[in-house]
């Protein structure tokens, strides 16, 4: 099949959208792109991440080619690609900014070398590789019919005489006042070896450097430029040769080859960015994709951002395994304030959007579902001011995504009507558990309503742990229990001494 | 171009690294004394004599080397000294310019090089002049082969050519630059241009109709053009400017190698006028090899404090060869301190290829010199001084190789004279075995006591004279270790007596 896209193998198919997924800052997705992006502006590669998957075809696609790219040998050839590429597209800006003609067509030139050594250094470096994945097989197929195409031959070819030619010039200039004269160079001795010559015998030891170092612009300044003009009349053959050329090619680049440059970028970004935690001992998987059965499982996943950031102050991450079996479609989360119950809702979000971009995710294995939609409601600070007015807001978002939901889709829910009475948010949370319940849909629910995790059977319930000695001290550790907040209670109320026996102690009758 | 009047064959470097004892040294031995006669408040000269008398020779020959010159030195006293002063004037030649400062300006840093370098010619002829008239009362070596190479490098013709140098880089014909285009284009390795034929057909193949040329001028309005003009002939003359400066740098090295080395000559020529002037004698010494046990000398006298009292002094003779550890005891106030300090500034001096204050000197070359004295100012903790005491010796055995010259002065007296001379004792059978040489001034009896009782070939015993009288020579004379408390010696005396009465 002729090559369409490194991001998707069908014509067909959305590899890009300009909105972004409403899930995206409560899972820290956004703060995740721009992390993963960062650098790489230039490519405008967020669009990429705002189209998640639905096929797993085109998920394989994209991780047979991270596979591939996985490969350090695969891996440099594109970046050594990307690098050539951004200096051609530096020149061409370079080329279009300059003023004087010969300084703008000097940098057209270069860029110009600079393409065609690129696609050729690549087309030749893929088809010495080892390839597995059909993506880069068959761009290096069509990439081996660029670079033997006539046309990219002339190209070459007149670009690489063009530079010799120029390069071979040799010219001397003799300033006397404000008069300069220009003509063809004719082996003059060096004059400041001479001078150096007539004072070698006095020199001692090291000593210090005059010469002053000149930071070169890269245009040229009106006296070059009428210098170079000069130069042009001593060689004009060669200087129409490369106004011809500016002109023939003003357009050079293959658009095939220029997307490719851009949409590689997308993966290797999430390679690069991803390798230091791996580095640092944290393990990443490509996940199988679940169609029919809901058996999610995923073993040491984490929170990627969160990862990122603990991993720059040296602190440890703690990856929690989660599944459902079965029947289970939810996971209610509870368990003690700052015990990592956020983070672990959002790891299981992120986990199933990084998959269904086609990114191996955080974690030693995993099965993850292929979800038409990811809906997640998140308590958020500037809704805190009018209480009746957030709870009203609660519930007609909520209802909104019920509305909208189906059995493939993830509801991911936290701490949610927090802002009523416990009565009011046991019911409330009981109806809606029910209702997501009956669409099947997979949801995680953290809540600090212990009520809730053992609603029915459909239900697993979690728990944030403790280290037991010391209750105030956590270990983000989220295990699958039934919740035991009283034990928690009474732990950190004996650490100041406040249970029952310790107050009656203190207070003597 | 080089100096090499301090050694055969190398420049003599200041601010080289000086002995990690050289502090020792200088307390010890009273060297400020020297080095300021030596000086006559020249901060030069003090610098140069201290590194000098701290950089000690270790070979006879190179001994010798300086010896000679010295010795034209001493012959020649008003020709070295003018020597000296067209180096202090070269030196000074950069001043009132704005050579080596901080000149952004090829064109700026050329000019003042150029002025620079044309006074520097003009003191390098003067030398000339001085070498053409007065080499021939030199006869050392050192001093034959530096006049030599002035009459050699510094020709007539060498001067020429560089006042042709100095004229051209006035580039007063315009400036010659040759270039290629880089990447965009762009004029790039700039690089000054001569061309091999003379100046008029230079100028004229140039200009004229043979090959192509094309030219512009950039009107005075144009700022930023002139500015863009300057820069590239700035480009130009670039490298020129580099190298007329840095030869500029080398010359003014050179005067200041001249300088330096010819310093630590004026400094001896200062001592030797000062010690004639209060009557004392100087000799040059006799090196012989290390390794060789020599010590004779007649007359050797503690030239700090002849030079502090300003008049002649006692000095001791003594011919101590085959003597690896010479011992001395006796009365205080014996002149002990004095002999050894003249030993260890005779030492100083010889290996640095001055003369030394005797009548005559002859003493092996040594490894280093070290100084071991009781130091007075800690006295307070009896045991913490002895820690102390022993970790300076520590330090100097961290430091020794075989046939070092060590000077012990008054060494472990912090404790008890058992424990003191225990310790004494052992580091000295040590030290032996390990060929050093040692003098050790000493108040135990019982350490010195010991020694003499087993005496070996290599040991001398020397004593402060005291006269009946109780007046003292300030004279050492060969003598057994006496008990040093003379009450006890009364005591024995009158018992003795009485016994004898009896």
């Amino acid at each position: 099949m002729a090559f369409q896209s490194i991001l998707l193998d069908q014509p067909e198919g959305c590899r890009e959208r300009s909105d972004c997924p409403t899930c995206f800052s409560d899972l820290n997705l956004d703060q995740i792109v721009k992390a993963v992006t960062a650098g790489k502006e230039e490519y405008n590669l967020q669009s990429f991440f705002y189209a998640a998957l639905n096929e797993e075809n085109a998920i394989l696609y994209r991780q047979d080619i991270l596979k591939d790219l996985e490969k350090q040998s695969v891996f440099s050839i594109l970046q050594t690609f990307a690098n050539q590429m951004k200096e051609v597209r530096k020149h061409v800006a370079l080329s279009e900014k300059l003023y004087y003609h010969y300084s703008k067509e000097g940098w057209f030139l270069q860029a110009v070398r600079i393409y065609c050594n690129a696609v050729s250094q690549l087309a030749g470096s893929l088809s010495a590789a080892e390839l597995h994945s059909d993506g880069l097989k068959n761009f290096c197929t069509y990439g081996n019919d660029v670079i033997r195409s006539e046309s990219f031959q002339t190209l070459q070819d007149t670009a690489e005489r063009l530079n010799s030619d120029l390069s071979a010039i040799q010219y001397c200039i003799l300033i006397r006042g404000n008069c300069v004269r220009v003509q063809k160079s004719e082996s003059e001795p060096d004059y400041s070896q001479d001078v150096a010559a007539t004072f070698e015998k006095f020199r001692q030891g090291a000593v210090k450097d005059y010469r002053i170092t000149y930071k070169h612009e890269k245009g040229m300044n009106s006296v070059e430029s009428r210098i170079i003009e000069c130069v042009a009349k001593l060689y004009p053959e060669i200087f129409t040769g490369l106004d011809d050329f500016c002109t023939k090619y003003s357009d050079f680049q293959e658009p095939k080859i220029r997307d490719f440059d851009r949409e590689i970028q997308f993966y290797v970004s999430y390679l690069e960015y991803i390798a230091p935690l791996k580095q640092s001992g944290l393990e990443f998987c490509y996940p199988a994709v679940l169609t029919e059965c809901r058996d999610i499982h995923v073993e040491q996943g984490f929170d990627l951002l969160l990862a990122k950031k603990l991993l720059s102050s040296g602190s440890a991450v703690v990856a929690n395994d989660f599944e459902l079996n079965g029947k289970e479609r939810a996971l209610i989360i509870s368990g003690p304030n700052q015990g990592g119950k956020t983070t672990f809702a959002r790891a299981f979000g992120q986990i199933h959007y990084l998959a269904a971009l086609g990114y191996p995710v955080p974690g030693r294995s995993a099965k993850l579902l292929l979800f038409d939609r990811i809906y997640t409601h998140f308590e958020r600070e500037e809704e805190m001011k009018n209480l009746s007015g957030k709870l009203q807001d609660d519930l007609i978002r909520i209802h909104a995504v019920l509305n909208q939901a189906t059995a493939n889709s993830i509801i991911i829910m936290n701490e949610i009507f927090s802002s009523t009475t416990l009565q009011d948010a046991i019911l409330l949370g009981k109806k809606v558990m029910e209702q997501i319940r009956r669409l099947e849909s997979v949801c995680v629910f953290v809540t600090f309503i212990d009520e809730m995790a053992t609603l029915n059977d459909t239900t697993v319930s979690m728990v944030s742990t403790i280290v037991p000695d010391n209750p105030t001290e956590r270990t983000y550790r989220i295990i699958r229990k039934a919740p035991d907040g009283l034990a928690y209670a009474l732990s950190i109320a004996e650490k100041y001494r406040l249970t029952d026996s310790c107050i009656k102690e203190r207070i003597q009758l | 171009m080089k100096v090499f009047l301090m050694y055969r064959d190398r420049d003599f470097e200041l601010k080289k690294e000086l002995p990690w004892n050289q502090e020792a040294l200088f307390q010890d031995l009273e060297l400020g004394t020297l080095l300021k006669t030596m000086a006559q408040d020249d901060e030069f000269l003090y610098q140069v004599s201290k590194e000098a008398v701290f950089t000690s020779l270790n070979d006879r020959e190179s001994i010798l080397y300086r010896q000679e010159i010295l010795k034209d030195c001493m012959a020649n006293p008003d020709v070295v000294r003018q020597l000296y002063t067209l180096s202090v004037q070269a030196q000074e030649a950069p001043k009132g310019h704005y050579w080596g400062t901080f000149v952004h300006f090829p064109n700026a840093i050329l000019d003042s090089s150029v002025e620079v370098m044309s006074v520097l010619m003009d003191i390098l002829k003067s030398i000339r002049a001085v070498g053409d008239t007065h080499s021939g009362a030199f006869v050392s070596g050192g001093f034959q082969r530096f006049w030599e190479m002035i009459r050699e490098e510094l020709s007539d013709d060498y001067f020429e050519t560089v006042r042709q140098h100095l004229k051209d880089l006035k580039f007063n014909g315009g400036v010659l630059i040759s270039a290629e285009l880089t990447e965009g284009n762009k004029g790039t390795d700039y690089v000054l241009r001569k061309s091999a034929q003379t100046k008029q057909r230079w100028l004229e193949r140039l200009f004229g109709t043979n090959a192509p040329a094309f030219s512009f001028y950039i009107t005075d309005r144009d700022e930023s053009g002139m500015r863009a003009l300057s820069e590239i002939r700035d480009e130009g003359i670039n490298l020129a400017a580099n190298a007329l400066s840095q030869s500029t740098e080398h010359v003014l090295s050179f005067f200041e190698m001249l300088r330096t080395e010819l310093a630590f000559y004026i400094g001896c020529i200062n001592l030797s006028e000062q010690l004639q002037h209060i009557g004392e004698p100087l000799a040059y010494p006799d090196p012989t090899d290390t390794g060789e046990r020599y010590h004779c000398f007649q007359n050797l006298y503690d030239v700090c404090l002849a030079l502090t009292k300003k008049e002649s002094i006692i000095g001791n003779n003594l011919n101590c060869n085959d003597k690896s550890l010479i011992l001395i005891t006796g009365a205080n106030q014996g002149g002990k301190s004095t002999f050894l300090r003249s030993i260890g500034l005779a030492q100083l001096m010889m290996q640095c290829g001055m003369f030394v204050p005797a009548e005559s000197f002859q003493a092996g070359i040594c490894t280093g010199l070290y100084t071991h004295y009781r130091r007075e100012e800690d006295s307070t903790l009896e045991s913490g001084k002895l820690d102390e005491e022993l970790g300076r010796m520590s330090e100097i055995v961290d430091h020794l190789s075989p046939n070092a010259l060590i000077l012990f002065n008054e060494s472990f007296a912090a404790t008890n004279e058992r424990e003191g001379s225990e310790i004494a004792r052992q580091i000295v059978r040590a030290l032996l075995e390990r060929q050093m040489k040692l003098f050790f001034v000493t108040h135990l009896y019982e350490f010195a006591h010991d020694l003499f009782v087993h005496k070996t070939s290599q040991m001398i015993f020397l004593r402060a004279e005291r006269q009946d009288d109780g007046q003292r020579t300030f004279q050492l004379a060969e003598g057994e270790p006496l008990k040093t408390s003379f009450g006890e010696d009364l005591y024995e005396k009158i018992f003795c007596e009485s016994k004898q009465g009896g």
